[in-house]
């Protein structure tokens, strides 16, 4: 069995026993997030008792469309993921970095505005996340100026992982190489059967956690079945990215007229960046008070679609819908490989799903790549 | 610009055109911070706060309402005179309005079919915004615009400068809200692709579709989303109200409409 | 891309007296000079005397200015970096937080931090010939590197400049351009693409008074700033000649907003301008150099 169940010593945890998990982490200091339904969709929320998880609820994502349906099994995690990622917690849609202000006589002062995040747990991380969590890890710490908010947040968060059984059909990790299982990047890992969780710890923290659980013996049942799903996860994508090197082929291609094509549906709305969990875009910009004494510098999230992304010398570089789509493509999976040493794609399928009008991007670049000359 | 000598206040103006008062009312719910702006500019006319004096010169006017009579006209001009930098605020001064959707109609006869004595209106067939008629310098956009971007202007134009405006798309907000997309989980129309930021993504975030009070964004793609609606099933008319809405007479939405009209019309309709 | 390695030419890498790369200090304007209606130079000095004792820099690298409630700018400095005590910034306003800066007097506190990104190759270059191109309006990153030669004259060996505008009215800095001529072993080429009455020097692409220039394409090190297809029509010359892609510089300039390669605005192919540039050696941007859109 080729998966991340191999890796550490695997213990069982009922289902009815899995509310130990939440207290554990409670009691250790950490505020506890997970799935929840709301406004339709699967998102992460304060998760304070197992009542408030999607039990049986299930997900139908197509290009563009997300739709939640329920069933009558007892599992907590049978879809896949909602538009958020981890990306909200640890690098903020909005936060201040500092705060000028200026005395009466014109002297100008600073402040850095860092807050202390309280510790906060994750339940039901897939594989995918976990990866994007690597790459942002290597974009904002590991730099010659790491980002002391990123950072803060990052010590302080500790990852329960779930094995992903119900990929949607707009999920292509496996050709990405990031899922479904999970095999490292976590503190503690979950495989869901219908009676309870195969559990493994992936940290000294997670496995101090995992110690005070009322665990039982896993069965050698148990283990094939959840192999079993998670082998019928992997064949269930039917979604992938083309045969590299995309950052040669894409680069190569820049004059395609697939470009043309797409910009003629894309509507440059951003949410494909947004949700993406690698996308790290930022502006930068500064709120006075209204008597000018203070003003608040902060960042929030941007992307490559908007005109204000590459604005510079009153015009942008970028002027339309075309290498807006054409710089986003072309970073993400091209150039990416040779900034980050991967793609900046984990296969999560959520910018084809958000798309309001459901643009594929395994599409684009595939049509890209079809008839692509490249050497 | 401000270029009060120090000690004498910068003096504002607040005037009124067609409109329903709600951008005014943006000033009136500032609440303790209106208090602050008095101490900091003199509030020479603002008539449904207090001060009337439409004449009166000063530094800064701001401009709700739009341009749908003679006497308007006449008024605007005026107003553009004796101001030093003016502000075109809302829905109605920098677009028309919901009452630009005059410019689709036979005004007389809507005047007609809605008053007793017609006789007695005396209106213009269209509805305007302020930069038709007179040089604006700033517009602010929404119906109504938000207290932050009323007062991020004025603070602005205090230091010298124009303040920084969003040209982003309503769904860059909402995603940084968190909210979940009615488009796409729900099938809802929303105009949030095609509409300027600025709201706090307000109706997405409490389950309802954009209808577009902020106006076109740049960088638009009108078509795509309108072959999206109809794949929601939307019926042409439906999809053209959607862009009649209170940013009707926005020439990118009043292209948009157009175009789906003369579509329909096409297939035979 | 696949030449993913950054040019090695800072001589200075990334650190703030502050201690923090993300925390503006406070400056003081002690001296402004309007050079045009639209260029300015601001001097500056930091207030606090460790930050302004700590403070180092190379020509090339870049500070961000921030302008109290309004924004921050990304501005190369322009001035000497053996007077680190006192830096120059030669602006254009051109944008909301320029354009109020123009108007900002002696004495105005402002925020400063940096510096940030590769400088200029000013210690590889020495011993050899440097030609400075330059086009568009100004073009202060250059001046810091013109004058840095001319100081360090005897370091060098044939000090070349040409400057390169679209009108004839365009030339700022025409008493400093007959300065620099007085240099021993300089040469200084002007050219317009659109002459006027009275307009002394070249009528033409700058390319064009290469001939002009004894370029000895061995020997010569290129820094080269201005509009980019001026500086693809430079380089590409330049190669014509023989000199080396190694051997070219270019300043490039894209949306700056963190200046510490997190916001993602300056991205150019698979590198961030306020880190792997602002300058860059021409062989590792060639590739997308020139094409609409990055």
């Amino acid at each position: 069995m080729d998966d991340g169940l191999s890796q550490q010593p695997r213990y069982f945890l009922p289902r009815q026993s899995f509310q130990s998990l939440i207290d554990q982490l409670t009691l250790q200091g950490f505020g506890c997030v997970g799935p929840v339904v709301r406004d339709a969709a699967i998102v992460f929320d304060q998760l304070r008792s197992v009542s408030e998880l999607p039990q049986g609820t299930r997900d139908r994502q197509e290009p563009g469309y997300y739709r939640l349906e329920n069933s009558e099994s007892p599992r907590w995690f049978s879809w896949a993921n909602g538009p958020q990622a981890l990306k909200p917690y640890l690098f903020p849609s909005r936060e201040v970095l500092w705060e000028g202000s200026v005395d009466e006589d014109g002297s100008l002062s600073f402040k850095e505005r860092i807050t202390e995040p309280q510790p906060l747990a994750v339940l039901g991380v897939r594989a995918c996340d976990l990866a994007a969590l690597a790459i942002h890890d290597a974009h904002f710490l590991n730099g010659p100026s790491p980002d002391a908010h990123y950072a803060r947040r990052r010590e302080q968060l500790f990852l329960v992982a779930v094995h992903c059984s119900h990929p949607a059909s707009t999920c292509f990790c496996v050709s990405t190489g990031d899922g479904p299982a999970p095999t490292c990047g976590y503190d503690m890992a979950l495989a869901e059967l219908d009676e309870g969780f195969i559990i493994d710890a992936g940290s000294e923290r997670g496995k101090r956690i995992l110690d005070q659980l009322p665990l039982v013996e896993v069965s050698a049942e148990q283990l094939d079945q959840a192999g079993r799903e998670l082998d019928a996860a992997q064949k269930a994508q039917t979604r992938e990215l083309p045969d590299g090197p995309l950052n040669r082929i894409l680069f190569q291609n820049l004059d395609h007229p697939r470009w043309d094509d797409v910009a003629e549906r894309c509507l440059a709305c951003g949410n494909c960046t947004s949700v993406c969990p690698t996308c790290f875009c930022a502006s930068e910009n500064d709120v006075p008070s209204l008597d000018g004494l203070t003003s608040e510098h902060s960042r929030e999230w941007s992307s490559c679609f908007t005109e204000g992304h590459s604005f510079i010398s009153g015009q942008a570089i970028r002027p339309d819908i075309r290498t807006r789509y054409r710089q986003w493509l072309t970073h993400k999976l091209g150039s990416w490989i040779d900034q980050y040493g991967r793609s900046g794609c984990v296969g999560c399928g959520r910018c084809i799903a958000w798309c309001p009008v459901g643009i594929d991007l395994t599409e684009e670049v595939g049509a890209i790549c079809k008839d692509a000359s490249h050497d | 610009m401000d270029t009060s000598p120090p000690g004498i206040k910068p003096r504002l103006a607040v005037h009124k055109f067609a409109s329903c008062d709600g951008c005014q009312l943006t000033f009136l719910n500032m609440g303790e911070t209106l208090l602050q702006l008095a101490d900091m500019v003199e509030l020479v006319h603002f008539a449904e706060a207090g001060p009337v004096a439409p004449d009166a010169d000063v530094d800064i006017a701001f401009i709700e309402g739009s341009v749908t009579t003679e006497h308007d006209l006449e008024r605007i001009r005026q107003i553009r005179s004796h101001s030093g930098f003016i502000v075109a605020f809302g829905a109605c001064a920098t677009a028309g309005g919901i009452q630009a959707l005059r410019n689709f109609a036979d005004a007389a006869e809507w005047v007609s079919a809605v008053y007793a004595s017609p006789e007695y209106i005396d209106s213009l067939a269209t509805s305007t915004p302020m930069s038709d008629h007179i040089t604006v310098d700033l517009e602010i956009w929404g119906c109504p615009p938000n207290r932050d971007q009323v007062l991020g202007a004025i603070r602005a134009w205090l230091y010298g400068t124009l303040p920084a405006q969003s040209q982003d798309k309503v769904c860059m907000e909402c995603k940084r809200q968190q909210a979940v997309c009615v488009l796409v989980a729900r099938g809802m129309p929303c105009m949030g692709p095609v509409t300027q930021t600025g709201c706090g993504a307000l109706c997405p975030s409490f389950g309802r579709g954009c209808y577009s009070c902020y106006g076109p964004a740049e960088a638009l793609n009108t078509d795509s989303l309108c072959g999206w609606f109809e794949g929601l099933g939307l019926l042409p008319a439906d999809i053209t109200r959607q862009f009649r809405h209170v940013s009707n007479s926005a020439p990118q939405f009043r292209d948009a409409a157009a175009n789906i009209i003369a579509t329909d019309a096409g297939h035979g309709h | 891309m696949t030449d993913s390695t950054p040019s090695q030419s800072a001589s200075v890498s990334p650190q703030s007296p502050s201690g923090n790369l993300r925390m503006p200090m406070v400056a003081e304007v002690i001296d402004r000079i309007q050079e045009s209606d639209r260029i300015f130079t601001l001097r500056l000095r930091l207030r606090n005397p460790e930050q302004r004792r700590n403070y180092r820099f190379a020509p090339g690298q870049f500070n961000m200015l921030y302008l109290h409630g309004v924004g921050e700018v990304a501005i190369s400095v322009a001035s000497d970096p053996d007077e680190p005590e006192i830096l120059g910034h030669t602006v254009r306003a051109i944008g909301r937080v320029t354009e109020a800066m123009n108007r900002l007097d002696v004495g105005s506190q402002i925020g400063l931090r940096g510096p940030y990104g590769q400088s200029w190759p000013l210690l590889q270059a020495e011993g050899a010939d440097v030609l400075v191109v330059t086009g568009g309006i100004g073009c202060a990153p250059t001046v810091g590197v013109i004058n840095y030669v001319l100081m360090r004259r005897q370091r060098y060996g044939r000090l070349t400049i040409i400057q390169g505008v679209k009108h004839a009215q365009d030339l700022i800095w025409r008493e400093r351009y007959d300065y620099w001529r007085t240099f021993p072993n300089t040469q200084v080429l002007v050219a317009a693409d659109h002459g006027g009455p009275l307009w002394p020097f070249h009528v033409g692409p700058v390319t064009e008074v290469f001939d002009d220039a004894a370029i000895d394409s061995e020997g010569t090190t290129v820094m080269m700033c201005g509009p980019e297809g001026m500086m693809i029509a430079g380089t590409r010359d330049l190669i014509e000649r023989g000199v080396p892609e190694q051997r070219i510089y270019l300043s490039m300039e894209r949306n700056m907003q963190c200046a510490v390669g997190h916001c993602g605005h300056c991205q150019f192919g698979s590198q961030f301008l306020c880190r792997q540039g602002p300058i860059f050696k021409y062989s590792d941007i060639k590739p997308l150099l020139g094409m609409e859109g990055f």
